[in-house]
């Protein structure tokens, strides 16, 4: 086994809020500390990479955040290795080094073979060029030789069965063919090392099928592949190692199954930080007959938000999002549904009712946001209060099967009956 | 919510239990490898290159890419117009003719001599070439941030095919130039094209560098200081009108002149119009100040362009 791949120490700084204002002091601040052969005063006060608990520190201090802090890390050839971790812990940063798009603040990555890094699929297609031009376009960018291209262009017109459109601008395209012909010229890449973000959550199901499985070819072919995904059941699937990041800094490393058992549990641990106008919220099931935070599957559910806010808010808009634990928003509701607008004074409790949740089992967290109408945000308080959805009968159905994202109660008729 | 659809839940598991080497990779190793096979890597990543290190065989590997983005930008401009490439000539043409009557009918502005199409005309093609290389290299890092976001290859590959399909355009406005040329000598009008003429290859040559290098200069810079973009369309026009292309440098006046003679573009127009019609103050000189002038801002281009690709990504 030899190691294809050495992240050392490796971090990077990112500055936030608006690129723009003030570069050009701090640039000439920085220069004038390098001259002096000085550290970058701004890497100092750089935050462990934290979106939550910046609240309470000071303007100057959340302005630069460590992205990454001193990863350190080695792949070995034909792992595939898989990276979850929440949005924003970094994942993506970790790739855009590893690419080349930008460049680390401090470490060193070094690497062994040729990488393909697809961090989109159909980069650069050019929407008037033929479907053939834009493979050739597409394979060059990515790193091929023309050569190369057209020894493959028929395997790569059949893999993304688009082969009868090959002469047609890829404007008349539908998106799924666009995705797949995308991936298709990315499936042909001759490398040793392949790195993925999240090219999977496009396409539709059968074309995800045949990219899982390509890429299952490719790691029995001894290459390596780097691969980030928010769907954990296609990391335990397909990835021999996984690393968790969490705000920057690995948490966790080791085989897909603990590490992802490890994430999920680091998820639910969640705790809101009430810090701003949001005082506290807090959910319980309607009708629940058990514990308050359980909501039988259909049922209702009640959202208790209390608020404190200096002044009394003119156009008051408050909005649940409802998150899986993976950070995945999948519901929201707000105040502007009322048939009337929300009346606020300066402190108070506001309740808010969803009838039939139409989600699965499962754990979700709400996030809580108060803002006015039009205006920007007086408080985001994310992981205010979490409840799980548990099994019930639903409708008349009592098998429990639930597969996808939401429920729906359905009405079923033969025709005989309808004549009837 | 698109990847939450589907759960993949029929998918074969990899069965394979991993091996002890890999488990043994799995707790965070230190880099501990690197003493065996120290010098075996491909390639490192590091915060910071040397400034002068470009990597030109990479651009060279890079070639292939390089025709094909010419080839989009020389195919994609016109598609879906009517009169297509035709456009090459029209533009042209139509900025004579308002040259023609503005400059020359109205304001009355002499033309060395020469019939006033071919004067304007020879201005326009080589100056045409200089902004229009100059205006879309100066766009790189913000019109391809998408594809930079999203791919690695040398980023000069993209400014560098600018200079190459400018180069067609130029060509086919070079023929218009040459064709009214021709016209204009057999009809016996004062234009004595000279050997001279051959210089007009180093005068296209100086014209490509100085555009790219001031362009790179200038998209480097914008990636963080956007200011700069609104100084751009009025910069390049300013120095059309600082440069001898709708009036002779013969028509300025001593201390004019020399105030020109700084204007790098001044020299090349100068020097491309006297080879082709033999009209002009073409100055040794002033070619060899701007070839080094050419050359300095080149290079100054090439290092900035190549610190800046590294994280521009963080401030675009």
């Amino acid at each position: 086994m030899t190691t294809v791949i050495q992240f050392e120490n490796l971090s990077k700084l990112y500055r936030l809020g608006t690129v723009g204002t003030g570069t050009l002091s701090h640039d000439l601040n920085r220069w004038w500390h390098r001259i002096r052969g000085k550290e970058d005063p701004y890497s100092v006060v750089g935050q462990i990479n934290d979106r939550t608990s910046g609240r309470n520190s000071t303007e100057a201090d959340r302005e630069y955040v460590w992205a990454l802090k001193d990863i350190c890390l080695d792949v070995q050839q034909g792992e595939i290795l898989g990276i979850i971790g929440r949005n924003g812990a970094g994942k993506s940063t970790l790739l855009k080094i590893l690419s080349k798009i930008t460049a680390p603040t401090r470490g060193v990555i070094r690497t062994r073979g040729r990488i393909a890094s697809l961090l989109e699929v159909g980069t650069g297609f050019h929407p008037e060029l033929t479907g053939r031009e834009n493979i050739y376009l597409n394979g060059a960018i990515l790193g091929m030789k023309r050569r190369e291209i057209t020894e493959q262009l028929d395997d790569i017109a059949d893999f993304s069965g688009c082969s009868r459109y090959l002469d047609t601008p890829v404007k008349r395209y539908s998106s799924g063919m666009l995705v797949r012909l995308g991936f298709a010229v990315a499936a042909h890449l001759r490398c040793e090392i392949l790195i993925v973000d999240e090219v999977l959550a496009v396409g539709d199901f059968e074309f995800q099928k045949a990219c899982i499985s390509r890429m299952e070819d490719i790691g029995q072919e001894g290459r390596t592949i780097l691969l980030v995904s928010h769907n954990l059941s296609t990391i335990t699937s397909l990835a021999s190692r996984c690393c968790l990041l969490v705000q920057g800094e690995i948490a966790a490393c080791g085989s897909p199954a603990d590490v992802v058992a490890r994430y999920t549990q680091l998820l639910s641990e969640q705790k809101a930080e009430f810090h701003g106008a949001i005082r506290s919220a807090a959910v319980r099931a309607v009708d629940g007959a058990g514990h308050p935070q359980m909501v039988p599957l259909g049922g209702a559910v009640r959202f208790t938000v209390e608020y404190e806010t200096p002044e009394e808010p003119s156009a008051p808009v408050i909005g649940i999002g409802i998150n899986t634990l993976s950070g995945e928003r999948v519901l929201s509701v707000n105040s502007n549904q009322n048939p009337e607008r929300l009346r606020l004074g300066r402190r108070g409790q506001v309740h808010c009712t969803i009838d039939q949740l139409p989600l699965p089992p499962g754990r979700y967290s709400a996030t809580v946001i108060l803002n006015e109408h039009g205006a920007r945000d007086i408080d985001v308080v994310e992981h205010a209060a979490t409840f799980e959805v548990i099994d019930a009968p639903f409708g008349h159905d009592r098998t429990g099967f639930h597969a996808g994202v939401c429920v729906a109660h359905s009405r079923w008729q033969t025709d005989e009956e309808t004549i009837a | 919510m698109r990847t939450a659809v589907f759960r993949f839940p029929f998918f074969r598991h990899r069965n394979a239990v991993p091996d002890p080497s890999t488990a043994a990779a799995a707790s965070l190793s230190k880099p501990a490898a690197a003493s065996s096979a120290a010098d075996q890597w491909d390639e490192i990543i590091r915060p910071r290159e040397h400034l002068l290190r470009v990597n030109f065989r990479e651009l060279w590997d890079y070639r292939d890419l390089l025709a094909l983005f010419v080839k989009r930008d020389i195919v994609t401009v016109y598609k879906q117009t009517i009169l297509g490439p035709l456009w090459y000539f029209i533009q042209p043409i139509l900025t004579t003719i308002v040259f023609s009557v503005v400059f020359g009918g109205i304001a009355g502005i002499s033309t060395d001599g020469i019939p006033g199409p071919l004067f304007y005309l020879g201005g326009i093609t080589i100056w045409n070439y200089f902004s229009d290389v100059f205006d879309r290299t100066a766009g790189t890092f913000t019109n391809n941030a998408a594809i930079f976001g999203k791919v690695y290859f040398p980023r000069l590959v993209v400014p560098v095919s600018v200079v190459i399909s400018g180069l067609i355009r130029f060509f086919i406005q070079m023929g218009l130039f040459l064709s009214v040329l021709i016209w204009y000598a057999a009809t016996g009008s004062p234009v004595r094209p000279g050997v001279w003429a051959v210089l007009s290859i180093w005068c296209v040559a100086v014209m490509a560098g100085l555009g790219l290098g001031l362009g790179i200069l200038f998209t480097s810079l914008t990636t963080k200081y956007r200011d700069l973009r609104f100084l751009l369309t009025f910069a390049v026009q300013l120095l059309m009108y600082a440069s001898p292309i709708i009036y002779p440098m013969s028509l300025l006046n001593e201390s004019r002149r020399q105030m020109m003679w700084w204007n790098p573009v001044a020299h090349v127009v100068e020097w491309f119009r006297f080879g082709f019609t033999g009209t002009g103050l073409p100055s040794v000189g002033g070619l060899l100040y701007t070839s080094l002038f050419t050359a300095a801002t080149l290079f100054a281009g090439i290092i900035v362009f190549n610190r800046t690709e590294r994280t521009f990504m963080d401030t675009v």
